[in-house]
């Protein structure tokens, strides 16, 4: 029998992945947000998540909130460990949040909502991108709670998953844009496809290459039978995934570069998967020791199966409603 | 880590908690009861096609999603401060109340942003059918919101269900008494009543102050009689719901009411009801009271000369602080009967046909506008600070719950949320008395498709 906290722990992954696809080109745009060229191309960035960007984010709270639930001991050990991270991530979210709205409300204000989405949103994927470098950096336990300063999660090696993950997300918002504009703005974010992929791609190589010796763990892991089949099978599906997306790139595709691109993000979560399991917190926590008691795993587990289902499909349904390219004639305020 | 830099954490973590689950609950008070008041406005346009009730849609429509955007942040904030700040208590109490949390997330905050897209954005692309769906699945997703976190937090309050394991963790035992704890249905009817109120006298201060600037048109005179409706039949209920809380706080929470009433001293036959003075917790008296004999029992026991224990008969240790609990508490009370007043008011003046014309009233009704605001918190704070020293009551202490965190790390973000909350929110605070100051349109907006060509295209 699958242990209920196995299943769980696919559950969060999955919806920590989710919410990396989702808000991942959500943020990305606030990246790419001062690189276009007119009032109206913002306009119409934004407006093409504007319907969509509170679902995006609620997957984030369905991750913490269900590490809450279903892993009580490495959410309250994780928290305190990435302290600065989080609360510097809140705080960049609720810039970029009211921006969507507060945008609308001034025009002569309205360059300070727009620093305050391109700030917000680079600075919130920075912090994730150093919040996951200190997870796999390994975060020390005593007696049931963090055992380490707060400031341990700075390190150049954090420092750098921050970086690739705000370069990984600009290459999501891109190809989003790709998808769902016209004219010269699209041009322009296609013409940044290219580089942003090979600059994420590269991240992607360095961090690969760093993490096994951030813990024995990792290298056992990796450079072990099986572990040595993915290390030598992951590079390629990479490869080959960033090919197809340059290829769709060339021949003026809409949706083939960004469905590349999360399908390159799905690769490398899987890849830090592997390297987790059977961790929750290298090396200190396994998933099954922090989980709960199995009578609150298996009551939010008759939600999480019910329910995750119909959410997916009406959100789903949502992004069919607003399907297409963005008109840059519709407002939506 | 020594001593005194943890308690110096702990303080600075409370007011860091109480500052931001403030500044949170400020927004849903205000989003439930919007939510609901554009459902209904939805629904009348399609039942009566009456233009007025669109127009008053669109025109809340835009200050409900400057408002939400708020909410939405805010509690995204609120849910990771568990760890971050309390972390100990996560641990502790996670297995009980974290799969509720998770229940929330999953049953009500999806459905609220799935569907909030399309009903801000997408009349135009669904038809009106599936537009009012996505309109009360909105309202419906606030409600669910709202029933799953007050179970939570009456799970605090009144403790139920539960064991404690070998590791000193809550485990749950039964789902349905954890849920369904004692003061539950009580403390959630009573907010939801908050929130209403709060929105209706926002609605009926705005309506009120276009009445004064004699912007009388159908949209303002139709805002203010739905406001003043639900002032005159909401209040009552309310401060029934509220009495009866108190009879569940009495049974549950003792020490509280004793610290709401002022009650320092026993009395064996009849304790009075003291409207107003100032609580002495030195000295254990309350100054310059004003009291009425005898009335106290009346109220909580339903007897003249019922005995009534107070303060003295709990250790000092175990006591909130009486002042904070004392003021809130007579906050609360006063707005409530002030809404009650309003609430006739209005009604003697709509039986002689003067609801439009009592330009009295209308400054009253802009004085009460934000009260509701003003009511929420001061309850909260009652609730809240009149359960301490317990964060789960009469098992944790709140001293007991803290993170493993230094207090320069928790002193530095409090900072940061109070710089970052008075501009960030001061700011939509600022742009919806702006959308409010604006009259609402009236007559047939051109850009709309009417309600008739829907019905034509869906024929087709
Ligand atoms: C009585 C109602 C109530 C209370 C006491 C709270 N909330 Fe809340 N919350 C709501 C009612 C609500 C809501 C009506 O559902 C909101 C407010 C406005 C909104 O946008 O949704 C919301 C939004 C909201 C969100 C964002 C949801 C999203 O992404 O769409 C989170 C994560 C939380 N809340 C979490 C909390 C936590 C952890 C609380 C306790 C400490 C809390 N809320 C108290
Ligand atoms: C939304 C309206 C709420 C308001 C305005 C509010 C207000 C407050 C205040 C003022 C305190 C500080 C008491 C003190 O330290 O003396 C407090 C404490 C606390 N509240 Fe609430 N609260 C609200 C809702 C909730 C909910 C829904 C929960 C649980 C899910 C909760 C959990 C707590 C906890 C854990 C504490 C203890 C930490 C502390 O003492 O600061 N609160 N709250
Ligand atoms: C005048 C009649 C009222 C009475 C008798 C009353 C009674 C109470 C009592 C006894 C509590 C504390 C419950 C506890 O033990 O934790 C409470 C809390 C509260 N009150 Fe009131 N109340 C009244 C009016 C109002 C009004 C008009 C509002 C807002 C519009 C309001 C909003 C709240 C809120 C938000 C709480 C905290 C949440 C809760 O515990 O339900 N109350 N009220």
């Amino acid at each position: 029998m699958l242990e209920l906290s196995t299943i769980w722990a696919g559950i969060i992954a999955f919806a920590v992945l989710t919410y990396v696809i989702l808000d991942g080109f959500d943020l990305g745009i606030g990246i790419l947000f001062p690189f276009a060229k007119t009032d109206k191309d913002r306009d119409v960035m934004m407006n093409s998540v504007t319907p969509v960007w509170d679902g995006n984010e609620t997957w984030l709270v369905m991750g913490g909130g269900g590490l809450f639930a279903v892993f009580p001991l490495a959410y309250s050990v994780v928290m305190p460990a990435i302290y600065m991270p989080v609360v510097t991530m809140l705080l960049a979210l609720v810039f970029r949040g009211v921006a969507f709205e507060y945008r609308w409300r001034t025009v002569r204000g309205r360059w300070l909502w727009d620093v305050a989405f391109h700030g917000g949103s680079t600075v919130a994927a920075m912090c994730q991108g150093i919040a996951l470098g200190a997870l796999v950096q390994g975060i020390p336990v005593a007696d049931r709670m963090y055992a380490g300063g707060w400031w341990d999660w700075l390190t150049p090696f954090s420092l750098l998953t921050g970086v690739a993950l705000v370069i990984g997300y600009g290459l999501l918002g891109a190809t989003w844009l790709n998808m769902k504009t016209t004219g010269g703005i699209q041009r322009l974010m296609r013409s940044y496809v290219r580089p942003l992929m090979f600059m994420t791609l590269g991240l992607i190589g360095l961090v690969s290459l760093l993490t096994p010796f951030q813990d024995p763990i990792y290298l056992v892991r990796w450079f072990s039978w099986p572990g040595v089949f993915f290390s030598a099978f992951v590079p390629a599906v990479v490869v080959l995934i960033a090919w197809m997306l340059d290829r769709g790139l060339k021949m003026q595709r809409d949706y083939q570069p960004f469905f590349c691109a999360i399908a390159l993000f799905i690769v490398c979560f899987i890849g830090i998967g592997i390297s987790f399991y059977p961790y929750m917190l290298p090396p200190s926590l396994t998933i099954a020791e922090s989980a709960a008691p199995d009578s609150s795993l298996a009551f939010a587990l008759v939600g999480a199966v019910t329910l995750l289902p119909v959410i997916l499909a009406y959100t789903a349904y949502t992004y069919w409603v607003f399907r297409g390219k963005i008109d840059p004639e519709e407002s939506y305020h | 880590m020594n001593l005194f830099a943890n308690f110096d954490a702990e303080i600075l973590a409370r007011i860091q908690f109480a500052f931001t689950v403030s500044f949170h609950i400020i927004f849903p008070a205000f989003s439930i009861g919007l939510a609901s008041y554009l459902a209904v406005l939805n629904g009348l346009w399609l039942w009566r096609k009456d233009q007025t009730y669109l127009n008053l849609f669109n025109y809340w429509k835009k200050i409900f999603a400057v408002g939400f955007a708020m909410g939405v942040v805010s509690g995204i904030v609120m849910s990771y401060q568990f760890g971050t700040n309390w972390s100990t208590f996560s641990d502790t109490a996670g297995p009980v109340i974290g799969p509720l949390m998770a229940y929330e997330v999953m049953t009500a905050f999806f459905l609220e942003a799935g569907f909030l897209g399309i009903m801000l954005f997408g009349r135009e692309r669904v038809g009106p059918g599936l537009h009012m769906m996505a309109t009360a699945m909105v309202a419906l997703g606030t409600l669910i919101s709202a029933t799953w976190i007050l179970s939570v937090n009456s799970w605090m309050q009144t403790p139920a269900g539960f064991d404690i394991n070998e590791l000193g963790q809550f485990v749950p035992v039964d789902w349905w008494s954890i849920v369904f704890n004692p003061s539950f249905p009580y403390r959630l009817i009573h907010m939801v009543l908050a929130a209403y109120l709060t929105t209706a006298f926002v609605v009926a201060g705005v309506a009120a102050w276009h009445l004064l600037c004699r912007n009388r048109t159908a949209e303002v005179t139709l805002m203010f009689s739905m406001a003043m409706w639900m002032a005159v039949l909401v209040t009552p209920l309310q401060i029934v719901a509220g009495d009866l809380h108190g009879l569940n706080t009495l049974e549950y929470q003792p020490q509280k009411v004793m610290a709401m009433e002022g009650h320092f001293d026993s009395h064996p036959e009849g304790a009075p009801l003291i409207l107003f003075g100032i609580p002495n917790e030195d000295e254990k008296r309350v100054d310059y009271a004003i009291a009425i004999p005898k009335l106290s029992s009346l109220i909580l026991k339903h007897d003249l000369n019922a005995p009534i224990d107070g303060l003295d008969t709990i250790p000092d240790e175990e006591e909130p602080p009486i002042a904070i609990v004392f003021y809130s508490f007579r906050v609360m009370l006063a707005i409530g009967f002030a809404m009650l007043g309003v609430g006739l008011w209005s009604l003697v003046q709509r039986v002689r046909g003067r609801l439009n014309e009592d330009r009295w009233l209308h400054r009253a009704s802009i004085l009460l506008a934000p009260s509701g605001f003003v009511a929420v918190l001061a309850g909260w704070i009652t609730t809240e600070v009149g359960r301490q020293p317990y964060t789960v009551y009469g098992l944790m202490r709140t001293s007991e719950s803290l993170s493993q965190v230094d207090a320069p790390a928790v002193a530095a973000s409090l900072v940061a949320f109070i710089v970052v909350y008075f501009t960030v929110f001061g700011a939509g605070t600022f742009y919806m008395l702006r959308l409010m100051g604006k009259a609402p349109k009236s007559g047939l907006q051109k850009t709309q498709k009417s309600l008739e060509f829907y019905s034509m295209a869906e024929a087709v």
